[in-house]
Formats: C-alpha cells, structure tokens, sequence
C-alpha cells in the first residue's frame, strides 16, 4: 500500500485532550524503542508528549518472567502537561508478564491489546499465572483486544528471508503501527528512522517497515477496533521543536556552553547507569570539538576533567551516586585549586548498588556536603527533559564565572524521559566565556611583575586563570591550602582561617536568580495558604498536581528550585509568607532539612522512595489534605498513614499473607515540622 | 628542538627570547626535604635538564600526587599541579591529550604509584599517553613515617609491620613491561650522569616513559645508598661472586654485552635452549647484547626479574624504548579527522533531523 494512505487520519476519530499509552513487554522486545517511536511521531504532530520508561537493571532478565518486564509509558496531549500520567488508558502486553505487572495500574475501562502468540502455559507458568487470564474473567473491566501480533509480524514479513526468530521479532513494529492507526497517527517519520536505523542491515530493514505497515493495515481493515483516536496538536510558541530525551539534552547543553564560552568541552567520564548516555552522545559529537575520554575508573575520569580545566578546556564529567562518592576527594582538590569543573549526577536508587534504572533524589545532601573539610560548591538541579539544556549552560556559567566545580544533579527519571524542546537561535544563547589570565597582575618587593594566581575579582571573589603555555605566568597549584594571594603553601593559621571564609564568601554570593512562586490567586502573603515547592524532577508532577487542585477551587502556591547552592535570596521571605510549606520529595527529606538549615522555617515533607516519580492523583490528594488541615484548624498532615512508622508496616506485611502495598507509598516524614511530628506517633 | 619530549612544537626560544637556563626552572620556595635525601639530587637533575631539553618553563607541567617526592613540582618554576594520593596521572592525561604543546611530567613514588595509585599508573602506560613518568622509589613511606610500601622487601620492619612485612614487593620495572609501557628505565639518584642521560631518553621518548629512579630515604633508610661508581673503583678486593653488592649496579648500554665486575668478569647470558637470562662469565658467546628497541618485551621483562634471585641490585639504563603512537597523537588524529572544516556549526547540531516548526 502506498505510503501516503498511511498517513491519513482514520475518518471520524474520536477526538481526546490527551491519552496515556504504556508499552510492556520482554527486555528483548524492543518495548523502548517502540515507546520513544511513538514519542517521537506524537511530536511531530505537535502533541505535547512525556515519556516515562521503565526498564530492569539486567540486560536480560529471565525471559518471559515479570522481573524481565521492561516498559515505556507516554502521555500524549492537545496541551500542556508536565508528567507521563498516573494510570494508563491503553496498555500493550507482548506477553502473559507484561500483562500481569502492569494491569494493576490500568485505568478501568481502559483498553489492553496482547499478544496470544505467547499466552502459552509455558509463558503464563513463567509469568506466574495459574490460570488464563483470558478466561477467567479477570479482564472483564477492561476493552481486551486479544490479537496475533507476533504471527501477523511473522507473515508480514515472510518474503524478507529472515529467520524464524528474528521475524518475530518485528512484532514490536506491527504492535507500533497497530497503535498508530488507533491514534491517527502518521508512521513517516518512523519508517525514515527505521532506514537509517538499519542502513547496514537490508533485510531486517525491509522487515521491520513491512510489519510496521503491517500493523497499521491490520487496525485499518479488520472491525475488531471499534473506536479510533485523536490527540489534536497543543498550542506551543512558535519555534522549532525537537523531541528531547534529558541525557541528551544535558549533553547538548554542554556543547552549547563551551560553543559560548568560546573553550573546547572536554569529557572525562566513566560508563555508569543511567548517566552512561551522556558519555554516548558526547563521544559523537567530536565534529563539534567536544573531546571525551573513557577513563579507568570514577577517579581517573574527575582526575582528567580536571586536568583538561587546568589546560584550558571546559572540564566535564557524568556519573552517577556510586562514582560521585568515588569523586569527592578530587572535588575537593577542584574546590581548593579553584578551577571550572561541572560535574553531572544523575541520580539514581541508592545507598550503593541500589536500584541502578530507577530514579530518586537521594544525593542531595551528598552534593551539598558530601567532602571532607569546608568544601562549598554550587549544586543546581535540572527539573525536566528539556530543561537539561537550560540546566547544563546554567552549571557551565557559574563553573566559569566563579572558577568553581559545579555539581548539577539530574536523575533517572529526567535522563530517559523525553518532551518536546524549542530549540533555541544560537544568538540567544548567553555568552560565558571568560577572560583568561595573559599578563602579571602585580609586583613584587623589587618592582618586578609577578602572578598571583590567588589574587581575587573584588566582586566575584573568582581567582585569575592562567593555563599553561602562557609566558610569565607560571604557577604551581595544589591540594594543601594556599597563601592568600600567592598561592604558595601556607600553613599559617590566620591564612587557613581567611582562606576558608573566603572561598564559602565566594559561593554564597554567586548571582542566582530570585524564587519564583507560581499562584494565579495571588503574590506571596495575598494568595494561597500552600506553598508547594520542590527540586530536581518533581517540578512535572507537583505541577499537575496544583493544577488539578487548583481546579477543584482550591489556592496553591508552586515554587521550584533551580539553585539549591546557594539558595536564592529570597527563599526564606517567600517560605514566610505560607501557613505551610509542603517539600514533596524522592527522598527521606534531604531538602527540607537544608532549607530548616538555611532558613530556620519548618515544612511539611511528603516522601517516597520507590524508585519511580511521583503520581500527580497522589500529590494532588497530599495538598488537599494539607489545605483542608489548615480549614478546619488542625496541625498540617500531609497523610493520613502512620508517619515514617516502619514498624506499623512491617507488623501489616506479618499479619497478612501476602504482601500488599500500601495504599499510600508514600510516607510523609515527621520530622521538620512539630505538629507533623505529632501525627505520627 | 623539534621533537624534544615527543612533541613536535615551536623551537625554544623563538622571537627573540633567550634559551632557559636553570634559574627560569628554579622557585623561591625553600625546599622541604630531609637532608641526603635522594629527592635533592633528582631536583637538582631536573632543574639541569628541563633547560637543556628547550622547552620553555611555561610550556612544561609538572604534576605530582602525595608523599616526599610529590613536592618536586613546587621548586620547578614550571606549570605545575600537586594533586591527591595517587591520581597524578589522570590530572597529567587530561593535560596532555589535550595540549599537545605541552611537555608534561609526572613525579611520583613507590606508594603514590604503585599502591594507592597502581590503577592510574597502568592505565596511563598502556594507553601510550605522552607523559614522562618518574617513580621515585625509596622503598618506604617516608612522609607518613616509616611504614612498609609496595616495593619494600618482605621482613621489612616499621610501625605498622613491627615484625616485618609479610607482603611480596612489585617490581616497578617489570609491572610497566607488563602494562605495556614503551620506553621503561631505572635509574639511581647517587650518580648524576647516569640520571640525566636516562631521563633524556625518557623525554625524548613519543609516549609514556617510566623511570624508576632508585633512591636512599636517610630517615627510614630502606635502600642504603648507593655506592658511587667512581668511588667504588678504590675497592681493594673484587668479590668472587656475581651477587656481591660491592659490583654497583649492571649499567645497560644499547649495543653493548652486558658484563659487570671490575674485569668484566660476570655477564648477562641467555640459554639458547630456553631463552632464559642467567649470570654467566663475561667471556662466554651466550653474553647477552642489550637491545632496548626488541618489540617483545620478554627479554626486557627476564632482565627486569633477573636482580631478584642472581644479583644484588637490579641493572639500570633503560630496559625498553620502542616506538608506537602515543594516545595523545591518536586523540587528537581522530579530532582532526572529525572535523576537517573546524568546528560543526551549533545550529545544526541543535536543530538535528528530526525537528518540526510550529508556526506563530
């Protein structure tokens, strides 16, 4: 059938404002190239997409078995969303696995497409059903469309001499063009990316495009699929846009910084999950002078940046919780030595080996304070795909500017989601460069011009920078503690005292822009009562989650934190101004803490650590109830569950058989706020 | 001028300027160092031969990690770096791979290199990246005061092995063969000459050079210090025995048989059948003819071992130079290569393939 058939919208869609889609299937289905396909055809139709994948840690799980099920959940709306959705609409089972870890979380009502090719009694044994749950009745609440995709794929592609079993293995693309039909979607795009894909490979091409129109003819003639759907584009600004995945984006916005700082980017890195990506995107990228190396160890990487930084380049290094630890001694080094350095953490379950694919906050305070000895550095946070871009020259700018390692926290959740991103004009970009040290900035006793590496800018408190090669200005720098000025070792204690005051002045004056509260009811002090403020990847769902309650006729306050070292000025004066401030967080309360710290005002903390983001239904319930705490009187709660109570939970699992989650997963925390404090015990 | 330490640059003292002499290598710091430590001759070596080379102080970086030898770099009047315990030669790759212009060392010891850094140290050698390495090893620590390190003897008394060590000792020479390393000498502080020719060769090597410079810690003195050549000539008696220390060091010369003993009476010899190094008789036809430059670094690796079971000290001079291309070279090629026109152009990596217009 001709291409451009494919591309007409089914006649009379059914128009939504937005949909939840979720892909599940075996590691070896080829479920997140599927998901990211569709995110990017839903792109480019001008849909608003977020993207939440969701994968094991194993590159091959067992097969067939719900530990090896991977997933990738897209949101896709004629408007402007922030998260990939609490509950699917529509679920894609590859198999009996795929099926029973995700229907929990099915929105009644919502439709399954599967694929009976692999409801065996092998694949149910493996999946843990003991009985079909085809027959059983367990679907009923559910539109279950019940289809071969794996035997259609197969003859689809019967005449592109392929094996047995990689022919099924195109199922994932008949699966694709199945659901695109089913969303109006046009399959162009993916049929171009699947030439590049597989350019080298042209059987497997032919066949993977083959069971992708396949599956899109298959929706078009069979009557099985009553309903077709459409997601009209959202109303973006004008621009261009690109469909962004967050690693990427970081890593794009490095380029741009060093593009505008006028300096080569040079990338000391070590492979981790789920970091590893942005090492990826920026080995290929040598055309655009960005020189990365793949060190020996966590160490060597920080190790090389440095060293890079101190010959000039942009020095750039990507890990994850694990490597940061192995790096704090050399941050230190760079905080002393006063050298640019970003170093990226994107966050991941911990402590140790933790949960490696799945995200969370909880290397906040390791950023803040993770050295030894007063060590300050500026921690910025990236709060959505797209804004790694924004993030990562942001990180660049204070590094350079200050002379300073900048730690810039992303997590799992930003690394591999993806949203459409404007791309901005390289004329809009912020220029960073600095001026390099080229000519002795003092004289000695005798008159004679001299370098001092530690003289300071009166108002930056930056040290002058002299790289290597540069006549006159030779200078040795090093890990134990420098004169003022000359930078020769001192052990003095006055200078020890000075130089530590002075290198925390340095931080806690760089210019960060103010505190923003979002609240259409009102400034701070004349509209809501609530304020709801973040960090890092919770921005997308506390967002949602204000719209909604705010929705429902209630007044909420938003605020997110870009800068979390230093804190923008203003923090503690807009916190003062809410009956209640509420820090949702992937963590046990790391920022709650350092905002007491830093501004002596008690907040409420909504905390889970379960490896994936927050739902907005969740946090929308959480802000109500605070709200309606505030109503009636009563001390702010942000839950109705025993407090941080582990040994409650612990007691439930032993009472009952099997282990039920708890209806709340998250667990508010009751130690920065008294009247919290209360409520839990 | 134009390949001095491996890098191909600008002759010295173009535009009018003065070659360098040994005061443009020379900082007002005072140096810390016990006194008779072998760390005042290796510097003073240093400060000699850095001008020598033409490299122009601010075109060298000297980067060091922790212990006594590491402070070297505060009394060259160079670029310079004293970093963390260990982690010298990853500072010292980000430098070089980086600026090719640069002539960058790195000066180390037994423990910063071969304990807490033994990582780094082999990575950098069989990567070939284009740094002079000098291993100071005095066979103890001595700024943490006295305790055993990687390359002292077993038995070796200190505070934390108060009933000797128990631990076999690396064989510095031999662990750089094994990573790969392409130029690989040892060298001794006592005998200046000696020092200065090795630590010319290893600057004119193209990638990674590593020198084991053997040295007498007077404090908690592991190695006694080493006889001097010249002075040891005056000894009355000659030893009927290879492995008496009275010898001094066999002395490897590209070229040469390698014999020792005042009357060239010992030798280095190889059996035929096994290929094996052995101590024979100086006359004998199976002497060994020294040859840096043999691609397999077997032979480098037998003499390397040999001091542990037949001589009193290891030979020195230099055990292996051969040539590869440094990673340094290969690093930038392939920036080259990637971008024949200069930089790619920021709006087009921005904007990519798959990017679409919403209209205003």
């Amino acid at each position: 059938m001709p291409t451009e058939q494919l591309s007409e919208r089914p006649e009379g869609a059914r128009r939504l404002e937005n949909v939840v889609i979720r892909f599940a299937g075996d590691s070896g289905d080829g479920m997140q190239l599927t998901g990211d396909r569709f995110g990017a055809q839903a792109a480019a139709i001008g849909n608003d997409v977020a993207t939440l994948p969701n994968y094991p840690a194993e590159i091959r799980a067992p097969a067939g078995t719900v530990a090896g099920v991977s997933s990738y959940q897209l949101h896709i709306a004629d408007h402007d969303i922030r998260t990939p959705g609490d509950q699917p609409d529509v679920l894609v089972a590859m198999n009996p696995a795929a099926l029973k870890a995700n229907v929990a979380e099915l929105r009644p009502g919502g439709v399954i497409i599967l694929d009976t090719d692999a409801f065996t009694v092998l694949g149910l044994e493996k999946a843990g059903y003991d009985v079909d749950p085809l027959t059983d009745g367990s679907l009923d609440a559910f539109q279950v469309h019940a289809v071969n995709l794996t035997g259609f794929a197969a003859a689809a592609v019967a005449d592109h001499n392929l094996k047995r079993k990689d022919a099924a293995r195109t199922k994932n693309m008949f699966a694709l063009g199945l659901v695109s039909w089913m969303f109006s979607q046009p399959i162009e795009d993916t049929i171009a990316y699947l030439q590049k894909r597989f350019a080298s490979k042209p059987d497997v091409q032919a066949a993977n495009v083959s069971a992708l129109r396949a599956g899109w003819i298959y929706g078009e003639s069979t009557e099985a699929f009553a309903n077709v759907y459409e997601v009209k584009p959202a109303p973006l600004p004008a621009g261009t846009y690109r469909h962004m995945k967050g690693n990427k984006a970081v890593a794009y916005g490095l380029v741009a910084a060093a593009h505008q700082a006028g300096m080569p980017l040079f990338l000391g890195a070590y492979p981790i999950t789920p970091a590893s990506e942005i090492l990826h995107e920026l080995s290929a990228l040598a055309s655009n002078d960005v020189r990365s190396f793949q060190a020996e160890d966590e160490i060597a990487a920080i190790g090389a940046a440095i060293g890079g930084s101190f010959a000039g380049m942009l020095g750039v290094t990507v890990t994850s919780g694990p490597g940061m630890a192995l790096k704090a001694e050399a941050l230190g080094l760079a905080v002393i030595m006063e050298l640019p350095l970003v170093i990226v953490n994107v966050q991941r379950g911990g402590p140790s080996t933790g949960l490696p694919t799945k995200t969370e906050q909880s290397d906040l305070l390791q950023a803040l304070y993770g050295r030894h000895g007063e060590a300050p550095l500026p921690v910025i946070a990236v709060r959505s795909a797209a804004d790694g871009f924004d993030a990562a020259m942001e990180a660049a700018r204070i590094a350079l500017a200050y002379r300073t390692p900048v730690i810039l926290l992303s997590d799992a959740y930003i690394a591999n989601g993806s949203e459409p991103w404007r791309v901005p004009e390289v004329e809009e970009l912020p220029f960073i460069g600095i001026d390099l040290a080229t000519e002795p900035n003092a004289v000695d006793a005798e008159g004679n011009p001299v370098f001092l590496p530690y003289a300071r800018d009166p108002v930056t408190l930056a040290r002058p920078l002299a790289i290597p090669g540069t006549p006159g200005l030779t200078h040795r720098i090093g890990g134990l503690e420098k004169a003022d000025l000359t930078g020769a070792v001192s052990y003095d204690p006055d200078n020890h005292d000075l130089m530590i005051r002075t290198r925390q002045s340095k931080i806690d004056n760089i210019d960060v822009p103010p505190l923003e509260v979002d609240d259409p009811s009102g400034p701070p002090g004349s509209g809501a009562d609530v304020l709801v403020i973040g960090w890092g990847s919770t921005w997308g769902p506390i967002g949602e989650a204000c719209r909604e309650v705010r929705a429902q006729g209630m007044k909420v306050a938003q605020a997110h934190l870009r800068h979390i070292a230093p804190l923008p000025a203003n923090v503690a004066s807009v916190l003062s101004e809410y009956h209640t401030v509420l820090v949702p967080e992937m963590n046990l309360g790391q920022l709650a803490g350092h905002l007491r710290r830093e501004t002596l005002i008690d907040t409420v903390g909504y905390n889970q650590t379960r490896g994936m983001p927050f739902r907005t239904a969740e946090l929308a319930s959480v802000i109500t109830r605070v709200i309606q705490g505030i109503d009636s009187d009563t001390a702010p709660d942000a839950g109705t569950k025993p407090v941080g109570d582990v040994g409650a939970r612990l007691a439930a699992r032993s009472d009952s058989a099997s282990a039920k989650p708890a209806a709340h997963t998250g667990t508010p925390t009751g130690t920065q706020h008294d009247a919290t404090r209360e409520a839990g015990r | 001028m134009s390949t001095v330490n491996g890098k191909a640059e600008e002759p010295a003292g173009t535009s009018g300027r003065r070659a360098p002499t040994v005061a443009d290598f020379t900082t007002g710091q005072e140096v810390r160092w016990c006194p008779g430590c072998g760390d005042h001759a290796i510097l003073s070596t240093m400060r000699g031969l850095l001008p020598a080379l033409g490299v122009p102080p601010e075109n060298t970086v000297v980067v060091s990690g922790i212990g006594c030898s590491s402070r070297l770099p505060y009394y060259l009047d160079t670029y310079g770096i004293h970093s963390i315990h260990g982690r010298a030669p990853s500072f010292a790759t980000g430098i070089s791979i980086n600026r090719p212009d640069l002539s960058v060392w790195v000066v180390t010891g037994d423990g910063d290199a071969l304990a807490i850094g033994g990582n780094h140290l082999i990575h950098a050698l069989r990567r070939n990246v284009n740094l002079k390495i000098l291993l100071l090893n005095n066979e103890i620590y001595g700024l943490t005061k006295g305790q055993a390190s990687p390359t002292s003897k077993v038995g070796t008394v200190g505070p934390s092995s108060p009933f000797g060590s128990l631990d076999n000792p690396f064989n510095p020479v031999a662990l750089a063969l094994g990573a790969g390393a392409t130029f690989v000498a040892r060298t001794i502080d006592s005998d200046r000459r000696h020092l200065t020719a090795t630590l010319t060769a290893a600057a004119a090597h193209k990638g990674a050079a590593l020198v084991e410079i053997r040295q007498g810690c007077p404090t908690f003195s592991a190695i006694p210090r080493q006889p001097n050549r010249a002075a040891s000539q005056e000894s009355p008696a000659e030893p009927d025995n290879p492995a008496a220390p009275e010898h001094g060091p066999i002395r490897l010369s590209p070229g040469l048989p390698i014999v020792f003993g005042a009357n060239e009476q010992w030798g280095v010899i190889r059996d035929p059948s096994t290929g094996e190094l052995g101590i024979g008789h100086g006359g004998d036809s199976r002497v060994v003819v020294h040859d840096p430059g043999t691609q397999n670094s077997t032979y480098a690796y037998g003499l390397a071992r040999l001091a542990e079971t037949s001589l009193a000290e290891p030979p020195i001079g230099v055990y292996r130079s051969v040539s590869q291309p440094s990673f340094d070279q290969l690093f930038q090629d392939r920036l080259a290569t990637a971008r024949p026109d200069g930089r790619g152009d920021l709006r087009t990596l921005l904007t990519g393939t798959d990017s679409w217009v919403v209209a205003g």
